[in-house]
């Protein structure tokens, strides 16, 4: 033991330096994370190349008389079975006769519609399965998380198969929707699932109950909303997917029957003459492409604009 | 490790049963009888149906019927097709070709994924890298059997580099073609999964100490950087070489080659439940059996994993 005293120095606390700090400045520009996305969105030319092709398809979708006057099932003439483009016809005819321009925007609504009802399912399925197994864990998640692992280890093509071979005779967009969101929901609960853990950790959540809010509530209330970034990211890749997944399928001949219009079905009829006619099949699989392209991209722009750790990696 | 081992195996179980039960039930809950459908229109004798019935064993209830399914299934009996072929032979025949072709693709999509994860996270947020991004992501957005009616029509029928269709010799030469499309529209996980570690990697302590001991880049790439950053990506690549068993389906089919997943294209197309059924089945149990393979490698590899 030595004698040596150790003086401490304590500099003077500047006050002026600690009001600055606390003053709450109502001149700065407002920030959080959706404003921050939407402004980093807003400066990337992807995002409204994307936007713009997802507004197109919608339009097409909705009002095909926006885009074209010609019925592509009226009027077919078998004389001009395989024709290129004429007077009219911009994008040729296909073996049956009909209008592929007019049939390419006809097409768009059935594969917008089953990318939404996919989407829906997957959401309404998968939300729940993933939020309520993490954030009530014990026997809720070893329940909810088994049966999502038996979904998950399905690939999700193959079950969309079963399930329409079987479904032979009610094929519709709504079954083909049902065919592929049943089984594509596991993997949105097990994102879902990912980020409630880490999210009720936090102190926020611990304080809303402490406050007195019930834990369904808080779930509802403050959890559930901070958890939502990888799920919108993972639907709008899944309305890609689904649109995919749903021309595979008509392409296979199991998913939409033939007489209603789908660029799937358009692809795998025009595929048997495709050494005659190649442009058949290149148009609609072109409008697939970038329709698919547009929301796969969506979903990385939203996803880089969410996170901040891929802001950083850029 | 033992312990990991065990534990997932043991996770594996429920999933097992689970998905076979599921499958089966899917099929066999739904209305109507199969045996009669076998029959068309006309009507069948009630003794034949009665017999058929009880061969089938469809007179039983769903449940012994589930477990009977089950038995024959671990027993490898896979059971025989509308046309009387027996699907162990179709499968024992079909099964390596798909191999063949699903090893090819994922070699590939390993090679892409590595030299432009790597060329991209070096040249971070340059020209180069976000062109890289942009093309990958292009490729994994076109439909696969649009990428494939591209490729064999302008480089099977109008160069004639490659067979428009593959036919009975299955050769890795002769399926290259399809093999290297369906690595294209892949292998954009891949190459992310690279790039995001080479960037981590860049700025780690040891790399800064391999240049600090005055290592040249030439060096620091390929040993410390590269080497470092291949776990994610090559248990992504077992990943995809399981999901890619289960997906040959529309590649074989256009191409013809003679695998399981061309089985099941025709199955698909002539309406033979059955048979659909049935290779649905071993390529979900094949499929949960290489992602155990897979999470058993990644805990190899990374022995962080074990711990948690």
């Amino acid at each position: 033991m030595s004698d040596r005293k150790i003086e401490h120095y304590v500099a003077p606390v500047d006050p002026a330096d600690e009001i600055e700090v606390d003053r709450v400045k109502l001149g700065d520009r407002r920030s959080n994370l959706w404003l921050d996305a939407w402004r980093d969105l807003r400066r990337r030319p992807l995002f409204y190349i994307s936007a713009a092709i997802v507004l197109i398809v919608s339009a097409a979708a909705l009002f095909p008389s926006l885009f074209t006057n010609v019925s592509p099932t009226l009027g077919c003439d078998l004389g001009h079975s395989n024709g290129g483009p004429a007077g009219g016809h911009p994008l040729g005819f296909t073996f049956q006769g009909c209008d592929v321009y007019s049939r390419v925007v006809h097409g768009a609504s059935t594969s917008l519609s089953v990318g939404i009802f996919v989407v829906l399912i997957t959401a309404v399925v998968g939300i729940p399965m993933g939020a309520l197994a993490a954030y009530y864990g014990g026997w809720v998640d070893s329940v909810l998380s088994r049966v999502g692992d038996i979904f998950f280890a399905i690939p999700y093509f193959l079950a969309a198969v079963v399930v329409m071979s079987v479904l032979s005779a009610h094929r519709n967009v709504f079954v083909i929707a049902l065919a592929i969101g049943g089984f594509a929901w596991a993997s949105l609960a097990r994102i879902l699932r990912a980020e409630v853990l880490q999210v009720k950790n936090l102190e926020y959540v611990m304080a809303s109950e402490a406050v007195g809010r019930s834990r369904f509530a808080t779930l509802m209330r403050h959890v559930l909303p901070n958890s939502l970034t990888p799920v919108i990211v993972y639907l709008t890749i899944a309305l890609g997917a689904a649109i995919t997944a749903e021309a595979t399928l008509s392409f296979l001949g199991i998913g939409l029957p033939p007489t209603t219009m789908s660029w799937g079905n358009d692809i795998a009829q025009a595929q048997t003459s495709i050494r005659v006619a190649p442009m058949a099949l290149f148009w609609p699989s072109l409008a697939l492409t970038i329709t698919v392209l547009a929301f796969i991209m969506l979903g990385e722009l939203i996803r880089d604009a969410l996170d901040p750790k891929a802001r950083a990696q850029r | 490790m033992l312990m990991y081992v065990g534990r997932r195996l043991l996770q594996a179980i429920p999933v097992f049963f689970g998905t076979t039960f599921l499958i089966y039930f899917m099929v066999f809950s739904m209305p109507g009888n199969p045996v009669i459908a076998l029959f068309g229109d006309k009507t069948p004798n009630p003794a034949v149906l009665q017999r058929v019935m009880e061969q089938y064993n469809l007179d039983k209830p769903f449940i012994v019927q589930y477990f009977l399914y089950l038995k024959n299934l671990v027993t490898g009996n896979l059971g025989v097709t509308f046309s009387g072929r027996k699907v162990n032979d179709i499968f024992a025949r079909a099964f390596p070709v798909t191999l063949k072709l699903v090893l090819m693709a994922v070699v590939i999509e390993l090679l892409l994924s590595v030299v432009i994860g790597l060329i991209s996270g070096l040249r971070k947020g340059r020209i180069l890298d976000h062109s890289n991004l942009i093309i990958a992501l292009v490729l994994s957005s076109v439909p696969p059997f649009v990428a494939l009616f591209v490729a064999q029509y302008f480089i099977g029928i109008k160069l004639n580099w490659a067979p428009v269709t593959v036919g009975a010799k299955a050769t890795y030469a002769t399926m290259l073609l399809p093999a290297i499309v369906i690595a294209l529209t892949i292998y954009v996980t891949g190459m992310r999964l690279m790039r995001g570690s080479v960037i981590e990697a860049q700025s780690a302590e040891y790399v800064r100490t391999a240049a600090a001991k005055g290592l040249t880049r030439r060096r620091i790439i390929p040993v410390h950087i590269a080497r470092n950053s291949l776990i994610p990506v090559i248990t992504n690549s077992g990943a995809s070489f399981g999901a890619l068993i289960a997906g040959t389906t529309v590649t074989e089919g256009i191409f013809n080659i003679p695998g399981i997943g061309n089985v099941l294209f025709k199955a698909i197309i002539i309406h033979e439940n059955a048979t659909i059924v049935s290779f649905v089945t071993i390529l979900t149990v094949i499929y949960v059996l290489v992602n155990i393979l897979v999470d058993l490698l990644y805990a190899v590899l990374d022995p962080r994993i074990r711990y948690v």
